[in-house]
């Protein structure tokens, strides 16, 4: 990895407004959602002030073993984004994504209650469902540049979509399950009154619930990230606009398809995620050997 | 140090042979365990020695003489050894009435009469032995994890006894584990193809052995099952012996592969193609590829430590170390385009029949040979990054497998299942054990650890060759195998908090000690990725393919190898306690027992919540998986296999033309001065076309009749030249004698023509 003083810019200002930023999208994303069924919504430092309340909360868990594992989660969630910010090597940043996915599944399993238990099956099933076209943005990102490095995006004369143009639309299909959005949000459904609770966080409280949703806004920032990098060339502030605009764009579109289609089964999930990969992937694979 | 390294090799090859002599007629336990332990620990040590003496020599590959007395009398003692392995299986196949096996032990044994008095009395071996780095580390690998399993199995077989009816018949197994430990050093460090073949047959009858060795029919059945589908293999590379010994002139492993890519450059690919692909057929077998995978499952009857040791440190690792030989051959062709599809189709679809298992020897076993697909694609590639890619999954494979293996044995002997279900709760019942297979586990599939950032360079070097399918195999393949490792892991980090009923405290100390040390195996290595990548890899790689770099930033595997450290401290540490209140998790209303998760349903009645993980059956059915793969690989062998054949039979005047230049070539002036086959070939291919557009001058000029006669009026010129200069080129280019005179000629040649040609593609 080469450091320069843009790494450490990214870095640093991805550890401290990565939340800032996190928690105001989640307050947006509740007010547009609101707004699209007809509601008024909460403000929109609402999910600030649930995080603050969660801190003052008692301390209790089922166990030791899986607050240890959120702090795990939390760390190379950060981790992850910090190298991802930097312009690091954009698959050693997915791998370490991974992890963090890997112990949150720890996580829930470690608190053997049958309703975290299943919605840590059903985040592997996300996990498993995603996969293949994470990876495939890196194979087509280090197809296109000639290299894994983020930072090397900075430098293009014309942004990635112009090269894999089908992978950002298979991306865009799995970052719906990355962001456990609907009709993807098998492992956290969102309601009480849902059989499983809340899926994966459901023996979660306190700090450490809080820390999971830190988490969550930290890695929301950095999907944004993902989906800019698409976008990006060597256009100075242009091109820092028109990448902004783009990930917002996206971010708008995934709140939109959320409140418009139902849940589906986890099978359906993972069959479409699947066959999209292999469409989108094998084409614009194909597309690049012939530019 | 030719003759130092030989004394190496010959301890290493000898000692396992003779420790299994004496342990076959030890029945004494304590006696056999001391012997046992001991000789594990020179063997290891003999291996760590052979490292370092390598290393302070230079690192730098060489080809060992052995002398000529020497040489026929191991000649003779492998063929001797041939005919026991074909009498052995002969005699079991009548015995348990497997006509099968018999009939393939017939063809094997027809073949090594004739490899012994027809093929090979004509070819001269000066070199019977070599040692390059990547032979160390297979040394290595074998030496200390084998070794490892060798002293887990003390503690284990005890504990097996008990559960086993019959005499105790335990000297042979630890016999056969010794045997197999010296056939496998014959494997990395021969030369002479056909010790090579000697001990690769070796291993097989082992393993044989070793799952047959319980004698129930389940037992007997998949031994026969490995002996069969292995004897194939075994024939393919007896056949590929005979080719090469007439097509090439030598069965020496390095000549081998240097005169196949001069013939590949020469136009003369068609010959190199049946060694290649009969070779490729022996490895698939050994490395249990598709669709020659099922005798791996069907291993896993025997004890742990046969598992152990035929999935992590032997057999499927000679299998996959011969891929990586082969490997610079390989690529852009024919052969090429087979091992890589093969291999890539194993490491996707045996990813996916893993998902629908729940025994955890099963699970391990799908595992392994997905991962032998990676590999075996790896070298399919050809790349040195491919490469790299591919030394590293053998490396870390070694480690956290037998780790995991190792883990299994001990927790199905003491929780009563190897069913992944039943390890529930491990976390409480056997918190060190659960620990240990948790590492093993991460070692497995996720990053830092090796395998993981192993994965990483593949993808790179796939994604180098530009190979669509090989692409999306490895994608969906990943995604697999993220699905069944952590759905384990999660199952044995579950945790009820309940009153710990510790059954681990009966775990025997050699056991706990083969554990430890597999563990430190598989953090160390993480740790130590870095430095083995730069001082022993690269340095492997430079030598085969030119100057290379690690495939991957050393920055960046310094930041897995802090990442790895800080995970192992903090599980290795951590004990679950916790300050905070303790409170019970949620059961949907009045739970009764929240450690046995019972709750009162609406009649008031207790009931238990049960939660299975998910084995996906509906989408991956075993059959289906493993059968698709199995269909594909079987297409893929035939086809090519067929289209192989067929080019050779429409190029019949080539295969001649070869044989007769192999003759012309032991006739001239090179051959008789023993300069190297392949540099002839080389040589020869590069001045046809001079010799051919000046052969009239020639004749008049010289007397010069055909291209032999050029050939060797070429050496005697350069003879001359180099008598004459002597002195001048041992000072200044420390050149010693003829072959190495030849060599410097022929590389500034090709380096002249290589400039001259990038000149003229500039204008």
């Amino acid at each position: 990895m080469q450091f320069s003083i843009w790494s450490f810019v990214g870095a640093i200002a991805f550890l401290v407004l990565g939340p800032v930023l996190g928690a105001f999208l989640a307050g947006a994303d509740r007010k547009i959602s609101a707004g699209m069924q007809g509601r008024v919504g909460p403000k929109i430092l609402q999910p600030y002030w649930d995080v603050r309340k969660l801190m003052e909360k008692e301390d209790a868990t089922v166990n030791g073993a899986q607050d240890l594992f959120v702090k795990l989660y939390l760390f190379f969630v950060v981790l992850s984004g910090v190298f991802f910010f930097a312009g690091g090597n954009f698959l050693l940043v997915v791998l370490i994504q991974t992890l963090g996915a890997l112990f949150l599944i720890a996580a829930a399993y470690a608190s053997r209650s049958p309703y975290s238990e299943l919605g840590a099956e059903r985040e592997i099933a996300q996990v498993m469902s995603y996969e293949p076209m994470v990876l495939l943005v890196a194979i087509g990102m280090y197809m296109a540049t000639g290299s894994f490095m983020v930072s090397n995006l900075t430098t293009l004369d014309v942004p990635l979509i112009r090269y894999i143009p089908l992978i950002f639309i298979g991306f865009c299909y799995v970052l719906t399950i990355k962001l456990r959005k609907s009709p993807f949000d098998i492992s956290m459904a969102q309601h009480a009154h849902q059989e499983l609770v809340r899926g994966v966080v459901t023996e979660f409280s306190g700090k450490t619930l809080a820390m999971v949703e830190v988490s969550h806004w930290y890695e929301n920032i950095m999907f944004l990230g993902w989906t800019a990098m698409f976008a990006v060339w060597a256009g100075g502030w242009v091109a820092a606009v028109v990448t902004v605009a783009v990930a917002l764009l996206i971010w708008f579109l995934e709140i939109w398809v959320d409140n418009n289609f139902a849940r589906v089964k986890w099978q359906a999930m993972l069959k479409t995620a699947w066959i999209v990969a292999l469409v989108c992937g094998t084409a614009n694979i194909v597309y690049l050997l012939f530019i | 140090m030719e003759s130092i390294g030989l004394g190496a090799i010959a301890f290493l090859i000898a000692f396992p042979l003779l420790v299994a002599l004496v342990l076959l007629f030890v029945k004494n336990e304590k006696a056999r365990t001391l012997i046992t332990v001991a000789s594990a620990i020179v063997i290891a040590c003999g291996a760590i020695f052979i490292t370092v003496q390598f290393m302070m020599h230079g690192g730098q590959a060489l080809v060992i003489a052995v002398d000529a007395g020497v040489s026929v009398a191991a000649g003779w003692f492998t063929f001797i050894v041939d005919l026991c392995l074909c009498a052995y299986i002969i005699g079991k196949g009548i015995r348990y009435k497997n006509f099968v096996a018999v009939l393939l032990a017939l063809v094997q044994l027809g073949l090594v009469f004739w490899l012994e008095f027809l093929v090979l009395p004509g070819v001269i071996v000066s070199h019977a032995l070599y040692i390059d780095y990547l032979s160390i580390i297979m040394a290595l690998i074998i030496g200390i994890i084998g070794g490892g399993i060798a002293v887990y199995a003390c503690g284990y077989m005890e504990d097996h006894m008990l559960h086993q009816e019959g005499s105790d018949r335990r000297n042979t197994f630890f016999a056969v584990i010794f045997a197999f430990l010296g056939a496998m050093f014959g494997i990395v460090f021969s030369n002479n193809l056909s010790w090579f073949l000697c001990a690769w047959e070796v291993t097989t009858v082992c393993s044989f052995a070793l799952i047959g060795w319980t004698r129930t029919d389940e037992a007997i059945h998949n031994s026969f099952l490995q002996i069969i589908l292995n004897l194939i293999g075994g024939i393919a590379f007896a056949c590929a012996l005979g080719w090469i010994a007439m097509y090439y002139g030598t069965i020496e492993l390095n000549t081998f592969l240097n005169q196949t890519l001069a013939y590949q450059a020469g136009g003369r690919e068609v010959v190199t193609w049946a060694p290649l692909l009969l070779l490729a057929l022996a490895g698939f077998t050994k490395a249990a590829q598709m669709p020659f995978h099922s005798w791996l499952l069907g291993a896993m009857v025997a004890p742990t430590p046969t598992s152990a040791l035929l999935h992590s440190s032997t057999m499927v690792k000679a299998g996959v170390f011969l891929f990586i030989k082969l490997a610079p051959c390989l690529g852009l062709n024919m052969p090429g385009f087979l091992v890589m599809l093969v291999g890539g189709v194993t490491f996707l679809f045996a990813a996916l029949a893993a998902i629908s298992q729940s025994n955890a020897k099963r699970v391990l076993a799908y595992s392994t040979i997905s991962n032998l697909g990676l590999i075996v694609a790896c070298a399919g590639i050809g790349t040195a990054g491919a490469i790299w890619a591919a030394i590293f999954l053998v490396v870390f494979h070694a480690a956290a497998k037998s780790l995991l293996f190792l883990c299994v044995g001990t927790a199905e002997h003491h929780v009563g299942s190897r069913d992944i279900e039943s390890f529930d709760d491990l976390f409480e019942r056997m918190p060190r054990l659960s620990r240990l297979m948790a590492i093993g586990i991460m070692g497995m599939f996720i990053a830092p650890f090796g395998m993981l950032v192993s994965k990483w360079a593949a993808l790179q070097a796939f994604a180098d060759s530009g190979n669509v399918i090989l692409l999306m195999l490895m994608v969906f393949g990943s995604a697999a195998t993220f699905m069944f490792w952590a759905k384990w892991f999660g199952k044995i980090l579950s945790y009820a908090s309940a009153d710990p009923k510790n059954v681990e405290i009966t775990v025997h100390r050699s056991e706990w000690a083969a554990l430890g040390l597999m563990t430190i195996l598989v953090v160390g290595l993480c740790v130590a990725f870095p430095l083995i990548s730069t001082s022993m890899v690269v340095p492997y790689l430079a030598g085969v393919y030119g100057s290379v770099s690690s495939a991957i930033a050393t920055g960046d595997l310094w930041i897995m190898a802090v990442i790895g450290l800080v995970l192992a401290v903090i599980f290795l540490s951590f004990t679950g306690n916790t300050k905070k209140k303790v409170v019970p998790i949620y059961l949907a209303g009045r739970g009764s027992d929240f450690t046995e998760r019972e709750f009162y349903n609406t009649f008031d009645e207790p009931v238990q919540a049960t939660q299975r993980n998910w084995y996906m059956t509906d989408i991956f059915p075993e059959k289906r998986t493993a059968g698709i793969g199995v269909a594909v690989a079987l297409a893929l062998i035939v086809s090519v296999g067929g289209f192989a054949v067929q080019q050779a039979a429409a190029q019949p005047q080539t295969l001649q033309d070869t044989i007769s230049m192999q003759q012309e070539y032991r006739e001239s002036l090179w051959g008789q001065n023993g300069i190297d086959s392949s540099l002839y070939q080389y040589i020869y291919a590069l001045e046809s076309p001079t010799y051919q557009a000046n052969k009239d001058t020639y004749a008049s000029q010289y007397g010069i009749e055909d291209m032999q006669d050029f050939m060797d009026k070429l050496y005697s010129d350069m003879e001359a030249d180099y008598e004459a200069n002597q002195a001048d080129l041992k000072s200044t280019y420390g050149i010693d004698n003829m072959e190495e005179y030849v060599q410097t000629i022929v590389q500034m040649y090709s380096l002249q023509s290589s400039q001259s040609m990038s000149t003229e593609g500039g204008e």
